[in-house]
């Protein structure tokens, strides 16, 4: 069975106790190991992740944040590639997808022909959505004709109806049943408002 | 206990069988022997699924690796929590858990439900009998939680690191019990529609068990986003992923129906409508589980692809081509009572409310599948993702929450120009002034300004009926405020709840508006070192990275990395920490990819939401992603304040206005004054 690295064994122990005992070897041990390196060292740098490269100012340009929140990482994650490589700390392909994007951007290319690019080599689903032209147009469209038309439908014919009973009189056959007068029966209509309001 | 488990699968197979049979039978020939035979069979069907249940939990909790199941999501160090939660982690295991949980429902519908329905419980037996059947095929011939190795390994897989938190123990089986109690409504439909008694009977049967599961459903959908938001880490809640979708679609049929039933209790309309809607939503649910088990789409919480999604296909074909030829031999009997009296009634602004709910339904599913239909039409795929969903459904959204406002505030039947006044002066002047004031301060998102002042046009309308409503009491009974507050709702527990959820939906948009403004930046920084980020509320936060520290906890390695956060304002913020964690086998092998932990410092304006994304080269220079999104707490208090209002509405005690009930009497008959025409029957059986 492999050693927990993060036991201490006897031997590391047994140095930690004589440090402590000579504070000469201690303080000349700190002197030599200057901060930034042997402070700042990972006991298991395998378990902490990939590792990762410094920030640039690219990480954080707006344009290649904004271009690559339109553009789909194809790892198979269905995130962006903006998301998936600030989310998805296992995934290689957004880096190397990140890095297309700013190889692009440093040749002087817009947005439109960045996109394009990736289009070109992809095909159109590496967009996170549809590109408006030719058939996609349904899926912006389709949503809006269907709720305003089958509205509009709905309004013509509830309307129609309404204003068809308006028209039609009093039937003399319900007024004999009920042998109300018309301003009896307006009360009670009133009144049922009132009690189902 | 595996075996004794798969044995009462198989039993239950029998059982289910047997009760969709004589269910069905006895509805129809009105034999007592019968129908005590089905209503019985869901009892002990009820019985041995329990059994079955308690078998693969024993494999679970013994570590009983042979079983393929207990071997793929768990391991012997393993959390006992998660190692129960694997119950329904794995497709196997799930379906068992759907056909247990429905399989209590379908005894507890039989058991509570009032003796003034007993006509359309066998029929009820019958088809949650013939839901559970299908789920115990499933599991017994696509994915047996039961089924074994040749060998026994040492250790299991384990589960995956991202289900392993605390929203993953509650979360699906929310999703599930929203999904699954939907089935009692739709048996109760399906009992309706064979018996012939559509009558509002049938709707007070089901009041509660269409609360239960709204309720269900609004509590998973939210328990998912806390889940996605606090584990994935990618800073949001809502991604509009297919699966995701899914779970949507249900609940807005649902709520959707919860207002359109209050339209023929009252006035004995869109009874074809309810019934579909109710049909339309047990059909989304299980086209949610086939589009999560199929593998059709593309989605991050796919399960493994299996015969499974075939499955689920044939029986969401079989169900719907079922129901549709039963609803169409049944329109007749379907007719109104009433008629619309006018367009400016709170008939017509359910009627709207219920267009867009289910044009967003609509909109969610044309979005979801477009990249099928586009593949089917053009032989191209395309990505139907997260800018597509805002775009299209934000508007529609928008309607709704100002339709929100609306209906509640017209009359019945038919409002006058005085009612439309009265009711509207504060609410309009509420929002228009809250629209003026938010741009006069240079409001930045229209649509998130239209959210604020359309939410303040809302929340007036609602707190004027509680007013208006707690002053008639007080002045009609001389009640003290707090006591008219308490009787006002516990004697309208449908209305008031309704206008807590209402409150809570409100909250929802406002706090979705809120992620408009989310800012964020990476930055790679060295032990001490500083960044700062300018938070949308105008004053500017800075980070410290502290260091990172690696130690050993549970089943896994954890390197943490630490900030301190300081704000220009407010001076000190906290100490906050984000983890990578390493899983690790019994024998300490690494097992998972490692996992990301988001450190969140939650607070009423904004959350700081820190991301460890790793070390440079091995040491504690740390790469971080800082995200400032404004507003996300309240989503969270929304989702309280929603089933707050749902648990009002659902308290027992409160049953169907006399109006209501006088219309599932057999052989209610109402004539309107003036309308010859407008004859509705309460259809005698």
């Amino acid at each position: 069975m492999s050693r927990d690295p993060m036991l201490v064994s006897r031997r590391d122990m047994l140095g930690i106790a004589l440090a402590a005992l000579v504070p000469g070897r201690l303080s000349s041990q700190q002197e030599q190991a200057p901060q930034d390196e042997a402070s700042a060292r990972l006991p298991r740098p395998d378990m902490a992740g990939l590792p990762r490269t410094r920030v640039t100012d690219y990480e954080n340009d707006p344009f290649i944040v904004n271009l690559e929140s339109q553009i789909r990482c194809t790892c198979g994650c269905n995130l962006s590639v903006y998301t998936c490589r600030t989310t998805d700390f296992t995934c290689q392909t957004s880096p190397a997808m990140h890095g297309e994007v700013i190889a692009l951007v440093e040749d002087d290319r817009s947005a439109e022909e960045i996109l394009n690019a990736f289009v070109a080599r992809h095909g159109e689903s590496v967009l996170m959505a549809p590109p408006r032209r030719g058939f996609n147009i349904a899926a912006y469209v389709v949503p809006g004709i269907v709720i305003t038309t089958v509205g509009a439908g709905m309004t013509w014919i509830l309307s129609r109806r309404i204003h068809r009973a308006a028209e039609v009189p009093a039937s003399p056959e319900a007024s004999a049943q009920s042998g109300l007068t018309q301003d009896e029966a307006e009360l009670i209509q009133r009144e049922l408002e009132q009690l189902e309001s | 206990m595996t075996i004794l488990g798969e044995l009462a699968l198989w039993v239950a197979m029998l059982l289910a069988t047997w009760g969709t049979v004589v269910g069905f039978l006895g509805g129809r020939t009105r034999r007592p022997a019968l129908i005590r035979s089905a209503q019985r069979t869901t009892y002990a069907l009820c019985a041995v699924l329990i059994v079955s249940s308690i078998g693969l939990l024993t494999a679970l909790v013994r570590h009983d690796f042979n079983v393929q199941y207990v071997a793929s999501y768990t391991s012997r160090n393993l959390p006992m929590v998660y190692t129960i939660a694997a119950f329904w982690g794995g497709q196997a295991g799930s379906l068992l858990f759907w056909a247990l949980v429905l399989s209590v429902f379908a005894a507890l519908a039989q058991w509570v439900t009032p003796r003034r329905h007993n006509h359309l419980l066998p029929y009820v037996a019958a088809t949650t009998s013939f839901i559970v059947l299908f789920f115990v095929v499933v599991t017994l011939f696509a994915a047996n939680p039961f089924e074994r190795l040749a060998f026994t390994p040492m250790d299991g897989r384990g589960l995956n690191p991202q289900l392993q938190n605390p929203g993953m123990v509650v979360h699906p089986p929310m999703l599930y019990l929203g999904y699954i109690s939907i089935s009692i409504p739709f048996a109760f439909a399906v009992a309706a529609l064979f018996t012939r008694r559509l009558d509002t009977g049938w709707l007070h049967a089901i009041r509660r068990w269409t609360v239960v599961s709204w309720l269900f459903l609004s509590i998973g959908i939210t328990l998912g986003m806390w889940w996605a938001y606090v584990e994935l880490g990618w800073g949001g809640y809502w991604a509009w992923d297919p699966v995701e979708n899914a779970s949507f679609l249900p609940w807005l049929t649902m709520t959707a129906f919860l207002h359109s039933v209050m339209i023929q209790e009252k006035r004995g309309m869109l009874k074809k409508w309810n019934i579909v809607l109710v049909l339309v939503s047990f059909l989304l649910s299980i086209f949610g589980t086939f589009l999560t088990r199929s593998g059709i789409i593309s989605s991050v919480h796919s399960f493994t692809q299996s015969a499974v999604g075939t499955y689920f296909g044939g029986f969401l074909i079989v169900i719907a081509l079922g129901v549709g030829i039963l609803l169409w031999t049944r329109l007749p009997d379907l007719e109104a009572e009433a008629q619309l009296e006018s367009m400016v009634s709170r008939e017509a602004s359910f009627l709207f409310n219920n267009l867009l709910l289910v044009g967003i339904a609509f909109s969610i599913l044309w979005g979801t599948l477009f990249p099928i239909i586009s593949e089917l039409v053009r032989g191209t795929q395309v990505t139907v993702g997260p800018p597509f969903f805002n775009q299209v459904n934000i508007p529609i959204g928008l309607a709704l929450l100002a339709l929100t406002g609306v209906g509640p505030l017209i009359a019945w039947r038919k409002a006058s120009v005085r009612n439309l006044q009265r009711q509207f002066a504060m609410p309009v002047a509420a929002g228009l002034a809250t629209g003026a004031i938010l741009l006069a301060l240079g409001f930045g998102d229209f649509y998130a300004g239209m959210a604020i002042s359309l939410a303040a046009f809302v929340l007036t309308t609602i707190t004027q009926e509680f007013v208006r409503g707690i002053g008639a009491r007080h002045r009609l009974h001389r009640e003290q405020y707090l006591t008219a507050f308490f009787r006002l709702v516990g004697r309208n527990r449908r209305r008031y709840g309704g206008y807590v959820v209402h409150v809570g939906i409100v909250i929802y948009f406002v706090a979705f508006a809120g992620m408009a403004f989310k800012t964020e930046m990476e930055a790679s920084l060295k032990p001490g070192e500083t960044t700062r980020l300018r938070s949308p509320f105008g004053h500017t936060y800075s980070f410290t990275h502290l260091g990172v520290s690696q130690y050993r906890d549970l089943n896994r390695v954890v390197s943490a990395a630490t900030v301190e956060v300081t704000s220009d304002r407010g001076g000190r913020v906290g100490v906050i920490k984000s983890e990578k964690r390493q899983h690790i086998d019994s024998f300490g092998r690494a097992s998972f990819e490692p996992s990301t932990e988001a450190g969140i410092h939650s607070g009423l304006r904004e959350d700081i939401y820190v991301v460890y994304a790793g070390s440079v080269a091995g040491t504690e220079e740390a790469v971080y992603r800082f995200t400032l999104n404004p507003l996300v707490w309240w989503v969270w208090f929304g989702g309280v304040v929603l089933v707050a209002g749902g648990v009002v509405v659902m308290w027992p005690g409160g049953g169907p206005t006399r109006a209501s009930l006088r219309r599932a009497m057999p052989g209610y008959a109402a004539t309107l004054v003036g309308k010859p025409d407008q004859v509705g029957a309460g259809t005698p059986a």
